[in-house]
Formats: C-alpha cells, sequence, structure tokens
C-alpha cells in the first residue's frame, strides 16, 4: 500500500502506529512513553551496560522492530538500497546530540507528541523548542547546508544494522551459567513493558508503515517551513488524534504541568533540550524514528546515526546529563522538583554551540 | 536542459534544488536522485505545480525529466 499518495492515507499511517502504541500502552509499557525511540533506545543502551542506570536497562524490542520491519518492506518493495559516506562522524555527533537533547526533555518528539496528547503542558512547551530547533535548521537548510553525498555500497553492507539488531534481540534471551548476559530493570520506567512478542510485532509494524508513509517528526515541520508540504505532518496529525482519544477515554488525559508521568516543568531546559533534537534532527535528514527506517532500509549514514543515539544514551547517564523526573512527596522522601542538573545543562549549551558550528561549516559545494 | 544531480543527497535536499531549478527556468529540468522516495518526493512536487514528470530507472538510480 502507498501511503504518500493522499492525505487521507497518511493520516491513515499516523493512526495506525497511534493504535500501535496505545495497545502496547495498555500492555504494560510506561504511562506515555508507549513509544519512545530515545527512551527505548538508552533502555537498550543501558542492557548492553553501555550505562548503567539500574532503573533503565531493558531490551527494547520496538525499537529492533522499526529496524527489522522497514527492512522487510524496503526489500519486498524493492525500495532497499545500501548506501553510505555522507560525512558519517558529523552524523555520529548529531546522533549523540539528538539523544542528550531528549534525555533532557525526557522524550523523543514521537513521546513529545504522545505526552502533547495526554495533557502534558510541558510538551507543549518543549513544542516551541522543537519547532525553533527544526526553523533554525530549515534556516541552514536554505543557506546551502548539507552533509555531501552519499554513495551506493556493497548490499550485504546495509544488512548489518538489521543483523545488530536481531543479534541484540537474541543476546536478550542468553543467560551465563543462570544469569543473563544483558541487564533488565527490576524496577523503574524499564521494568514496565508489554510482552516481548507483543513488542516485537508492534514494532515491526510500526517500522513498515512508518518506512511506507515517511513518517518524521522532524520533516513534518520542516516541510511545513521549507515547501509548504503538509503531508508529513498529516501523519503526526493522525498519531496525536489517536492518542488523544485513547487518553480521553481511558483516563489517562490529565491537562497541568504537575503530576505528568516521567517528566519535569523545568520550561526553559524542556525548551532547549527540544531545541537541541529538532536542529539536529533536521541537519541529520530525519528525526530518532526516521533515523531507526533509514537504518533499515539500508543507509549506513543513518546507521551511524543511531551509533551516535547509543552514544548519547551511555553518556547521557554515565556523566548525569539526563533530567530526572518530578515527584511529589512521599512519607519517606520530600517532593522533587527534577530536571537536568548543571552539567545537563552545560551539555545542552555544549550542544547548541556544536550544531551552529556544524551548520555554519558544512555546505553543499555548488552553495559555496 | 536544465539538470539538477541531488544523487545520495539527503532528504529535503533534492526538493530543495528541484524547487530552485523549477524557479529559474520554464523549459524542461533533468532532476537524477538515487532514493525512490526522493523519486515520489520530485514526482509529486512537480505535479502540484502543475508539471508532467517522465522517470526512467538508471540501475539503482532515477532520473526524472520534469516537462
Amino acid at each position: 500500500m502507498n501511503f504518500t499518495d493522499s492525505k487521507k492515507k497518511l493520516l491513515l499511517a499516523g493512526a495506525i502506529c497511534g493504535i500501535i502504541a496505545a495497545v502496547l500502552a495498555k500492555l504494560g509499557n510506561p504511562a506515555n512513553m508507549a513509544f519512545c525511540i530515545a527512551c527505548f533506545l538508552r533502555d537498550t543502551a543501558g542492557a548492553l551496560k553501555l550505562h548503567t542506570t539500574e532503573t533503565v536497562q531493558y531490551v527494547r524490542p520496538e525499537t529492533i522492530g522499526i529496524v527489522l520491519g522497514a527492512f522487510g518492506i524496503a526489500v519486498a518493495t524493492k525500495e532497499y538500497r545500501s548506501s553510505a559516506g555522507s560525512s558519517p562522524m558529523i552524523r555520529f555527533l548529531l546522533g549523540m546530540m539528538i539523544m542528550i537533547g531528549s534525555l533532557v526533555f525526557l522524550g523523543c518528539p514521537l513521546r513529545m507528541v504522545l505526552r502533547m496528547s495526554a495533557g502534558d503542558l510541558n510538551a507543549w512547551v518543549a513544542l516551541i523548542g522543537f519547532a525553533a530547533g527544526v526553523g533554525t535548521g530549515a534556516f541552514f537548510l536554505k543557506r546551502g547546508f548539507s552533509l555531501s553525498r552519499a554513495y551506493e555500497t556493497n548490499k550485504i553492507s546495509g544488512t548489518v544494522a538489521p543483523a545488530l539488531m536481531l543479534g541484540i534481540f537474541i543476546l536478550s534471551f542468553v543467560t551465563v551459567g543462570g544469569v543473563a548476559l544483558l541487564a533488565t530493570s527490576k524496577t523503574g520506567p524499564g521494568s514496565m513493558h508489554a510482552p516481548i512478542i507483543a513488542s516485537l510485532i508492534g514494532g515491526i509494524l510500526f517500522g513498515v508503515v512508518a518506512q511506507k508513509s515517511r513518517m518524521c517528526f522532524a520533516g513534518g515541520i520542516r516541510d511545513m517551513i521549507l515547501v509548504r508540504s503538509f503531508d508529513l505532518i498529516s501523519v503526526i496529525a493522525g498519531l496525536f488524534v489517536v492518542m488523544l482519544i485513547y487518553n480521553v477515554a481511558t483516563g489517562n488525559f490529565h491537562i497541568g504541568f504537575t503530576g505528568q508521568p516521567i517528566a519535569h516543568a523545568q520550561h526553559l531546559w524542556n525548551i532547549l533540550g527540544m531545541y537541541v533534537v529538532g536542529f539536529a534532527a533536521v541537519l541529520a535528514g530525519g528525526c530518532p524514528l526516521r533515523q531507526l527506517v533509514l537504518a533499515g532500509q539500508g543507509s549506513q549514514d543513518a546507521a551511524v546515526t543511531v551509533l551516535g543515539m547509543f552514544a548519547g544514551a551511555a553518556a547521557a547517564h554515565n556523566f548525569g546529563l539526563a533530567a530526572s523526573a518530578a515527584a511529589a512527596a512521599t512519607a519517606d522522601a520530600p517532593a522533587v522538583a527534577g530536571g537536568p542538573g548543571t552539567a545537563g545543562k552545560a551539555a545542552v549549551i555544549i550542544c547548541i554551540v556544536l550544531l551552529f558550528v556544524i551548520a555554519v561549516c558544512n555546505k553543499r559545494k555548488t552553495a559555496k | 536542459m536544465k539538470e539538477v544531480d541531488a544523487r545520495g543527497l539527503s532528504c529535503p535536499e533534492p526538493l530543495m534544488m528541484t524547487a530552485e531549478a523549477l524557479k529559474e527556468t520554464k523549459g524542461p529540468v533533468k532532476v537524477l536522485v538515487s532514493e525512490p522516495h526522493q523519486k515520489t518526493n520530485v514526482e509529486k512536487f512537480a505535479k502540484t505545480h502543475g508539471r508532467k514528470t517522465v522517470t526512467t530507472a538508471k540501475g539503482s538510480e532515477f532520473e526524472i525529466v520534469i516537462e
């Protein structure tokens, strides 16, 4: 099915992904983190012990499913194309920055939309930063920003990313001397998950639909600005509406800044965190979800961006860059305002400076 | 014929370069792209601007002539 030839079909594509997210939330994924690429890559990085924050370690079959689903549908519809060579190390840095920005806000653009649909006003505030970041990226694209050409590579090379993802999935079942090889959280968000098979199937379906619809959260706003195209934003709108209906119907819709699950109300840092994500995603040619899909369909440059996101997740947790969630006071502990610490704030500022350097220094040859 | 070589470039560069070329000339424009989704995007863009396209596969890449 070709989703891209009409807005109705694009809305439908978004709605299907919304239903997948809603079902996975119902089956056990954390509240309003039903489907978050940044959080799930971070959890997977934790399972691989790239970081050791005990509450966020779990091989998320959803992200693995997205890559495998995108790979399968791309091969089946002859859209698989093995390519590489478009400034891979800059893309690695962009991947790191996308993850650091996401973990300061506590969510990727996909989770931002899910949080918005659950009434989390912090996510609406963060949208301002995200849109501004995308706008800044679009400004540099207009000025001729480019990470230069990718070239076709040996077909097998493009299968490495899907194969690695499959390998991680298989390793998640391996035990050595009765001890699981990979880490799994016993408490916290990492311990909350839908059954493995449901997560994997959900991820594969999500990957298939995202590949066919070209779903991209950064691209939605970028294309509105650059080419007055409302195609990609239609997909996001479909997803938002389905999740809004689900949240209202199940009593999960709570409008406000406080009491939101795994969120904080440090507005400036929500804005700046998502500014980094929007800016970096436009320079990288797509949001975290799109990078996974592109990695699945053979782009090794996108695969390097995904590796950058893994490294970013490790850095964010190993060096305390990730924000903490706000928490109400309990009998044992006082209330916590949450938000990023000093290191996280410094990291966001460094990321913004670095993004401007990258944006200024990379121009298409003809645009010089 | 004006030619746009957008092979191997990331989105949305092929589309932006096509838009620029269509602004510069009223005549036909030949666009070269690598990825199937970029081919679709360029065809759609031309269609919404009232132009016809003829696409031919060139190995693993595509040549779109906007008439």
